[in-house]
């Protein structure tokens, strides 16, 4: 008898191998500094920021490898880290203001590559360095923020129904409202029924007692998570970072990674800047241009909008941003132009009222203030301050009497009205958020791990290729090619589906890499057995590969269940290792069996009569 | 080259006795240590604070302690890590309301203070919450890879090879457990997931051995239970020696290079490598007989008769 593959069988072998060189191919490749620019707010990206950005740089002598444009992002690569910074500095300095300007390591992938769709793993924060935080929302205090909202809510409602009441109070997660009378709870119970939304009712004696609904607290929940999710993103725009992660997890949780960051200190600080909101009258009787030279009328404050133009805003303010009760974004009813809907609280809206009846056809401001705790040195002692970073996000024209609702219009997109809603939650009611969990890795330490990782894989690998090809000689030599390709199969794989490779990720392709040699050893093992029962070498090869199939597939599924259930159990680097075992344990399958065995099939099977084999 | 010729069957199932009381007291060992010791579980299932903190030259560990507790930062501990010149400070999070990120902030900078050249290379924080979540799930897995191995097995094969290997593997894994408790090596998620992995390794083990029960149950036709298991595990032995040791390499490589990271994690995976071993051949097997296997649990399913008709 003969062993041979059918051709198809040793194409569809070659076809794999060559598709698994090119896509673990980009790994080889180092990386090129460079300096990425993502756009703020509403700038623009094209191909007018990619000339302006060449021109910057040939103007101050500084050259660049290449410039690459996609929709969301542009990549300038530079040979060396010194130019990367110069470079940045300057691109900082002049288009800071409308785009995030981040150093980056990017892949220096070749071009053909590239156009097949083949990057490099994506490496995990152990392995590259940077700052891991799982943040969780305030459950308690994001309720708590709420049913303060509707005290205020139900005595401005009760008082302009002209209903008497005793007390409204916040007491064990409810609202009680006491009243004097039968009458005046029944009279009340009807209103607040028909205009207060989301809380369920009882009534006992006079009072009336009021809890936020399932939904509603699901709901409140939601969009403080939401909120937050979207005030981080904001903030980490601000760090330059070139690949941030800011994702919610579960129902109140809120993960954030910043690869690469080496400023930790400073990362936790803009996380944890607090915002709030002020509307103020534009001061229109005085020059602005006037005053920023220095000559700031008394009872005005100069202010810069977001190009930077400067305004002058008179100093009392008419409402803050926590007596915003809800801001949302939509569509004017008459114009369809986008617009903002504001609604206050009793206290905001009578203050609201009064100014804009007196002041109707002159302009109002909404400035934007964060707190950002800020370290600074002195004396070499580190000092926290906190910074104000005010800005005015947006002016209107009043053009009526506010009340309690009422809207913003003016906006150049339903984007802007989006974004300008966004920042009047965020600073209305930015519910506390508390870092739950926390890793960081230094660069130093993520070098390390790679380079820790890589070599127990190298040493490992070449323990095995010796003693496989002494113990088994030819045999040997075949399994550990086969290995080989199961290891490439594997990097490819996971370079293919940009999976997080982390330390414990490098663990499991070793791990893989030394339960994998059993399908080896229990075929070799099996040829030698069938060899001494008398078999002829050709058909102890057959009978070898064949009897061994079996337990192989045993033993793998059992090692794959492990695997699986890991991976829907672990969390973060666990679930890069249970993720390298399972695609391990697969690709190990065909490498073992189909690799090594068209290798021998090759090498001996084409022979009628094989005397000796050499295992 | 090869180690093993063996010309006769060793007779194992006539030490069956022996080896089961051997393996019964090593894991009554390691359920004593459970119970007076207890895991050293690592912040990631309690909840606490480690930093690692590279300095330029050797560290004081005692300038680093006072530097700390001048900062009113209670129960801290310091040691060195790795290198004299690396400091690992762990610090216990007591209560739910702590703020862990201020907290390594304000340990860093003291530090830094103190001596400039402070590097800081690892900040792990887990709140206490976070801690429980990662201990349940933990726990769910190991439940899951259980049940699943079970399942898998028992349709694969008789029920009374199911039990018998899994009794073999949580032998394994109480003795892994037991060791570290003994030694008070911590015990975190790595190892955790090492743990898992050994789970479904070493059922593999049993699976080899059963498998080749079940093949020389069709062909010792005349041969007894104790014969024909005696003969399988000496047939597989010389493939479950080498595989282990290859593996083992693979394991000690990662021990010896893979930095402190990967230490416990690689002890882990010897451990479990180890017995193993032991287990799937010493008690996987005499457990399979005393639950009464026989022929007839395993000839339902006829797979590879056509081979035999091969030259």
């Amino acid at each position: 008898m003969r062993n041979t593959f059918p051709l198809w069988k040793n194409l569809l072998i070659l076809s794999v191998f060559v598709l698994a060189v090119i896509y673990a191919l980009p790994n080889v490749f180092g990386e090129d500094p460079s300096v990425q620019l993502s756009p703020l707010r509403t700038a623009r990206l094209d191909q007018s920021t990619l000339t302006q950005v060449d021109q910057l740089l040939t103007g101050a002598g500084l050259k660049s490898r290449a410039l690459e444009l996609t929709d969301k992002r542009l990549l300038i690569r530079f040979s060396d880290t010194d130019t990367q910074l110069r470079a940045s500095d300057l691109i900082k300095t002049r288009l800071g203001n409308n785009y995030t300007v981040a150093l980056n390591l990017a892949p220096a992938t070749p071009t053909w590559l590239r156009t097949l769709g083949a990057q490099p793993m994506y490496l995990g924060l152990d392995l590259r360095g940077g700052v891991h935080f799982l943040m969780q929302v305030d459950r308690v205090a994001t309720l708590r923020q709420a049913e303060e909202r509707y005290v205020e809510d139900l005595r401005t409602l009760l008082r302009e129904s002209k209903i008497r009441y005793v007390s409204v109070d916040r007491e064990n997660q409810a609202i009680q409202v006491k009243f004097q009378d039968d009458d005046a709870l029944k009279q009340a119970f009807d209103v607040i029924r028909r205009e207060v939304k989301g809380m369920e009712w009882d009534t006992a004696g006079n009072s009336l007692t009021g809890r936020i609904s399932e939904v509603e607290r699901r709901a409140l929940l939601k969009q403080a998570v939401e909120q937050n999710t979207i005030t981080l993103r904001n903030r980490v725009n601000e760090l330059g970072v070139a690949e941030p992660v800011i994702q919610q997890q579960g129902e109140d949780r809120i993960v954030v990674q910043l690869p690469g960051v080496q400023d930790t200190a400073r990362a936790k600080e803009i996380l944890g800047a607090t915002a709030t909101l002020e509307f103020r009258l534009v001061d229109s009787e005085h020059s602005a241009q006037a005053a920023s030279e220095g000559k700031t009328p008394l009872g005005s404050r100069l202010y810069n909008d977001r190009t930077g133009r400067p305004l002058l805003l008179q100093r009392k303010i008419i409402v803050t941003g926590d007596q915003i009760v809800n801001a949302s974004s939509g569509l004017e009813q008459q114009s369809g132009s986008a617009a903002v809907f504001i609604t206050l609280n009793g206290v905001g809206a009578r203050k609201m009222a009064d100014t804009t009846k007196e002041n109707i056809g002159k302009a109002m401001a909404v400035v934007y203030i964060e707190n950002k705790p800020e370290t600074r040195e002195v004396n070499g002692q580190k000092v926290v301050t906190s910074k104000k970073v005010e800005e005015v996000i947006n002016v209107a024209t009043i053009r009526d009497r506010f009340s309690k609702r009422f809207q913003i219009t003016g906006l150049d997109s339903t984007e802007e009205a989006r974004n300008l809603a966004l920042l009047l939650r965020a600073g209305a009611l930015a519910a506390p958020v508390e870092i739950v969990e926390e890793r960081t890795v230094g660069p130093s330490l993520g070098k390390e791990n790679i380079d820790s990782g890589v070599q127990s894989n190298q040493y490992g690998f070449l323990i095995i290729a010796v003693f496989m090809v002494i113990y088994y000689r030819v045999f040997g030599l075949f399994s550990i090619l086969g290995l080989g390709v199961n290891v490439l199969l594997l990097v490819a794989i996971l370079s293919l589906i940009q999976a997080t490779l982390t330390l414990p990720g490098l663990a499991g392709i070793a791990l893989t890499v030394g339960m994998a040699i059993d399908a080896n050893v229990l075929i070799n093992e099996r040829i030698r057995e069938e060899l001494r029962l008398g078999l002829p070498p050709q058909s102890a090869i057959h009978a070898g590969y064949d009897r061994a199939f079996a337990t192989i597939l045993d033993s793998n599924v059992t090692n794959l269940v492990a695997g699986v259930a890991l991976f829907l159990l672990g969390s973060g680097p666990v679930r890069g290792f249970a993720l390298v075992l399972c695609i391990g344990i697969l690709t190990s399958m065909f490498s073992a069996v189909m690799v090594s065995r068209a290798l021998v099939n090759l090498t001996y099977g084409r022979q009628r009569k094989l005397a000796k084999i050499a295992v | 080259m090869e180690f093993f010729k063996i010309k006769h069957d060793i007779p194992f199932m006539k030490y069956g006795r022996i080896t089961t009381a051997i393996s019964l007291a090593t894991f009554v060992l390691a359920v004593l240590a459970l119970i007076f010791r207890g895991l050293n579980l690592g912040i990631d299932f309690t909840g606490g604070m480690l930093m690692e903190v590279s300095y330029s030259q050797p560290a004081q560990l005692e300038t680093v302690r006072a530097t700390l507790e001048a900062q009113n930062i209670p129960e801290i501990a310091v040691q060195s890590f790795g290198t004299s010149r690396d400091v690992l400070i762990r610090i216990p999070i007591k209560g739910e309301n702590v703020n862990g990120a201020k907290l390594s902030e304000q340990v860093f900078s003291s530090l830094k203070t103190q001596d400039a050249t402070a590097e800081l290379r690892r900040v792990e924080f887990v709140g206490p919450q976070v801690g429980r979540e990662l201990y349940e799930s933990g726990g769910l897995a190991l439940l899951l890879v259980i049940g699943g191995i079970m399942l898998y097995l028992a349709l694969r094969f008789a029920w009374r090879f199911a039990v018998a290997a899994i009794i073999a593997n949580m032998h394994d894994i109480v003795i892994i457990l037991g060791v570290f408790a003994f030694f008070q090596w911590e015990f975190t998620l790595s190892v955790l997931a090492g743990v898992l992995a050994i789970l479904g390794y070493s059922v593999n083990e049993s699976v080899v051995v059963f498998d080749r029960v079940r093949e020389n149950f069709r062909k010792m036709r005349r041969a007894g239970v104790a014969e024909v298991i005696d003969n399988a595990i000496t047939a597989t032995m010389s493939r479950t020696i080498i595989t282990h040791s290859m593996t083992q390499l693979m394991v000690l490589a990662m021990f010896f290079f893979g930095g402190e990271a990967l230490h416990n994690f690689a002890l882990a995976l010897t451990i479990g490598i180890i017995f193993g071993i032991y287990s799937s051949v010493l008690v996987a097997c005499p457990v399979a007989m005393q639950l009464g296997v026989s022929r007839a649990d395993l000839l339902a399913p006829e797979r590879d008769a056509s081979l035999d008709d091969r030259p």
